[in-house]
C-alpha cells in the first residue's frame, strides 16, 4: 500500500469529522479502534474506509469501554492511535482513560459534544463535557484540552494532539462539539514534509538499567514498547518506577504528584489562546469551540457601535490558563462575559481566576449555539 | 454582521458581503448534497470562503429539512442562516417551516409543482419559480431536481459562476451519473437565463 496516501495535500472542502480523521492520518496515526456515535460517527467511517490504504488497522469494538483499553494497547505496541466519540461514549471511556494517565500511554481521544446529559441530544450541539474531560476519571491526574473552532482547526489540533500525547504521555483529548464536526468549511493540507511529526522519546539506557517510570528532569520518561527488548510491566495499581505496584503513601504521593505535574509544569508550553482588543478592554469575552465563532461576530458587533471589548479565545482549554485570566482581571478590566453550551463550566474557571471582576455566564442548555446577538445583550448587560 | 445593502442577491455577488442562503425541503430530495455542492463550488473553484452546515438527524430523512450556505470573500465567524438573502423552498411543509425567515429584502425560489404562492408574495423582494422535480422527471430521474434547482439558482442570482457550479457538481456525484447531472445542471441554467420563472427585479 503506498505510503502517500497518508496526507491528502491540497485545498478540500470537508467538515471537521473528517478533518480529524485526515489529521489522525497526517499524524502518523495507525490504529483506531471505537463504536460509532453520532456526531463522531463519521470519524469512525472515514478511518475505516482511510487506514487500510495507510497499511493502518480500524476496529470496530464491542463498546467505548473496549475501544478504549484496544487504543492504549495499541500505542504499547508502538503505534500512535485513537479513538473517537461523544457523550455516552465518553462516559464509558473514562475508566480506560485513567488507566491511561496511569499507565502514561499516549494516544488521542475525540469526543465530539452533544447535548446531554445521558443520551441527550444524540444529532445537536453541546458544549457540557468540558469539566468531564477534566475530572471524568477518578483520582488525580493532569490533562491536555483542545477545542477546534473549525475544520481547519480540527485537522491542526489533531495533529497537535498527537504530538502533545507523544510529548508528555498522556491520552490528549480533542474536544470538539456537533457544530464543527458537521460543518463543512476549507481544509489546507499542506505537504507532507512541513508536517510536525513527533516520535516517541525512547529509552537510552540498556534494558537491565532502564526504569520504565523514571520520570527524570522533565517529569515525563521515555517510552519503551512491547517487543523493543525492554522488561515492561504496566498496571493501574499505584507503582514504583520499574512500574511494580507499591501500595504505600510515599509511593503514591511520588506517583501521582508526577502525573499532575508534568502537566501543571509544563502548561506555559501547552497552553494555547488567542486574543483581540483585549490590552485596553473593559469587557472581555471568553469562549472556546463553535461558541467562540459567535462570539467572535458579537464583539466585533460591540467594538463598532464604539464598546471596548476584547475577544479570548481558548484553543487549550485544560490546562486553564489561570495566569493570563489573572493578569487580565488585574489590569482593570470590569468584567468578563463567557458564553457556552452549558451551564457555566468555563465561566466557572474564569470566576475562579478573575478575582473582584464580574463574571457574566451565558449559557445554553443545548441543542444550538448562541447567535451573535445573545451574546452581544450580555455585553449591552454588562457595560 | 455585515448585510448586502441591495435587496438582490444578484447584484451584490462579488462584493465583500456576507450572503446567506438555505436550502429547504423533504428528506430524500437531495438538499444536503445540494448545500454541500453550492458550499464546494465557492471554496474549491472561486476562491471565496463558505460555510456549510445541514439540519441533521431523522428530519433529514423525511420531513422538512434544509442545508444552510454562507458566502463570504472575508472571515465567516457566525456560520448559520438568520437572515435568508437566498431562500429556497422544495416543498410546501419546508415553506411552513423556514418561512418565518422570510424578510423583505429575500429572494425567493420554489419548485412551482410542489409549493404554492401562497404567503409568498408580497413578503420578499423577488419570487422566482421553476418546475425543477418536472425537469428531473423528463430528464428521467426524479432525483436530480436538487441539481436543477442548482442550475436555476445560479442563473438568476449570480451568486456562483456557471462553471465553478458545474464542476463542484461533477466532483460530488456518484460516478456514472455525470451526464445526467450535466443535462440536469444545463436545464435549470437555460431555463434560468431564459427569463423564465418570474420577474427577475
Amino acid at each position: 500500500m503506498s505510503k502517500d496516501r497518508d496526507v491528502l495535500t491540497g485545498v478540500h472542502f470537508l467538515n471537521g469529522d473528517d478533518a480529524i480523521a485526515e489529521g489522525a492520518l497526517a499524524a502518523g496515526c495507525r490504529f483506531f479502534a471505537g463504536y460509532p456515535i453520532t456526531p463522531a460517527t463519521e470519524i469512525a467511517e472515514r478511518m475505516a474506509k482511510r487506514l487500510p490504504e495507510v497499511s493502518g488497522v480500524y476496529i470496530q469494538m464491542e463498546d467505548e469501554i473496549a475501544s478504549m483499553a484496544a487504543v492504549l494497547g495499541a500505542s504499547w505496541g508502538g503505534n500512535k492511535s485513537m479513538t473517537a466519540t461523544s457523550g455516552p461514549g465518553f462516559s464509558l471511556m473514562m475508566e480506560n482513560i485513567g488507566l491511561g494517565m496511569m499507565m502514561e500511554t499516549p494516544c488521542v481521544v475525540v469526543n465530539i459534544m452533544r447535548g446531554g446529559p445521558s443520551t441527550g441530544l444524540p444529532t445537536l450541539v453541546g458544549q457540557g463535557d468540558v469539566m468531564q474531560a477534566r475530572w471524568g476519571s477518578h483520582g488525580d491526574y493532569g490533562v491536555i484540552a483542545l477545542t477546534p473552532s473549525s475544520p481547519q482547526e480540527a485537522f491542526d489540533m489533531t495533529i497537535e494532539a498527537f504530538s502533545l500525547s507523544e510529548r508528555y504521555r498522556i491520552p490528549v483529548i480533542v474536544l470538539s462539539d456537533e457544530l464543527i464536526g458537521h460543518m463543512y468549511e476549507r481544509v489546507v493540507i499542506p505537504e507532507k514534509k512541513f508536517l510536525p511529526r513527533i516520535r516517541r522519546r525512547k529509552p537510552r539506557k540498556a534494558p537491565s538499567e532502564h526504569l520504565p517510570f523514571q520520570g527524570g528532569e522533565d517529569l515525563v520518561p521515555p517510552m519503551a514498547c512491547a517487543g523493543e527488548g525492554y522488561r515492561l510491566h504496566v498496571t493501574g495499581l499505584t507503582h514504583d518506577e520499574k512500574g511494580y505496584p507499591v501500595i504505600s503513601a510515599e509511593a503514591q504521593e511520588r506517583l501521582v504528584r508526577r502525573l499532575c505535574d508534568k502537566i501543571r509544569k509544563h502548561a506555559a508550553e501547552i497552553i494555547r489562546i488567542e486574543e483581540e482588543g483585549t490590552e485596553d478592554a473593559e469587557i472581555i469575552v471568553v469562549a472556546y469551540g463553535c461558541v467562540a465563532r459567535s462570539a467572535r461576530e458579537s464583539v466585533n458587533m460591540a467594538r463598532k457601535s464604539g464598546r471596548r471589548v476584547g475577544f479570548l479565545r481558548l484553543l487549550t482549554v485544560w490546562p486553564f490558563p489561570e495566569e493570563r485570566i489573572r493578569e487580565l482581571a488585574a489590569n482593570g478590566v470590569k468584567g468578563f462575559v463567557v458564553p457556552e453550551v452549558n451551564y457555566g463550566q468555563i465561566a466557572g474557571e474564569v470566576e475562579r481566576c478573575a478575582v473582584g471582576r464580574d463574571v457574566l455566564m451565558v449559557g445554553l442548555m443545548g441543542g444550538a449555539v448562541h447567535t451573535p446577538e445573545i451574546i452581544l445583550e450580555a455585553i449591552e448587560e454588562m457595560a | 454582521m455585515t448585510k448586502p445593502k441591495s435587496a438582490q442577491a444578484g447584484s451584490v455577488a462579488g462584493e465583500k458581503v456576507r450572503l446567506e442562503v438555505r436550502l429547504s425541503g423533504f428528506g430524500g430530495q437531495g438538499i444536503v448534497l445540494a448545500g454541500n455542492i453550492l458550499g464546494r463550488s465557492v471554496v474549491l473553484f472561486e476562491g471565496k470562503n463558505a460555510v456549510f452546515t445541514q439540519s441533521y438527524g431523522p428530519e433529514a430523512r423525511g420531513g422538512a429539512c434544509s442545508a444552510d450556505v454562507v458566502i463570504s470573500e472575508g472571515t465567516i465567524h457566525y456560520p448559520k442562516v438568520t437572515h435568508p438573502d437566498i431562500l429556497v423552498f422544495m416543498s410546501e411543509e419546508a415553506k411552513n417551516t423556514y418561512g418565518k425567515l422570510l424578510e423583505p429584502e429575500t429572494t425567493v425560489i420554489i419548485d412551482q409543482d410542489l409549493v404554492r404562492n401562497e404567503g409568498l408574495e408580497g413578503r420578499c423582494s423577488r419570487l422566482l419559480s421553476v418546475p425543477a422535480t418536472r425537469f428531473a422527471e423528463e430528464l428521467g430521474r426524479k432525483m436530480v431536481a436538487n441539481i436543477v434547482m442548482l442550475g436555476f439558482l445560479t442563473a438568476v442570482t449570480g451568486i456562483v459562476r456557471h462553471d465553478s457550479l458545474q464542476s463542484a457538481v461533477l466532483a460530488s456525484v456518484p460516478k456514472g451519473t455525470e451526464e445526467l447531472n450535466t443535462k440536469a445542471f444545463e436545464k435549470g441554467y437555460q431555463y434560468g437565463q431564459e427569463g423564465e420563472g418570474g420577474e427577475r427585479g
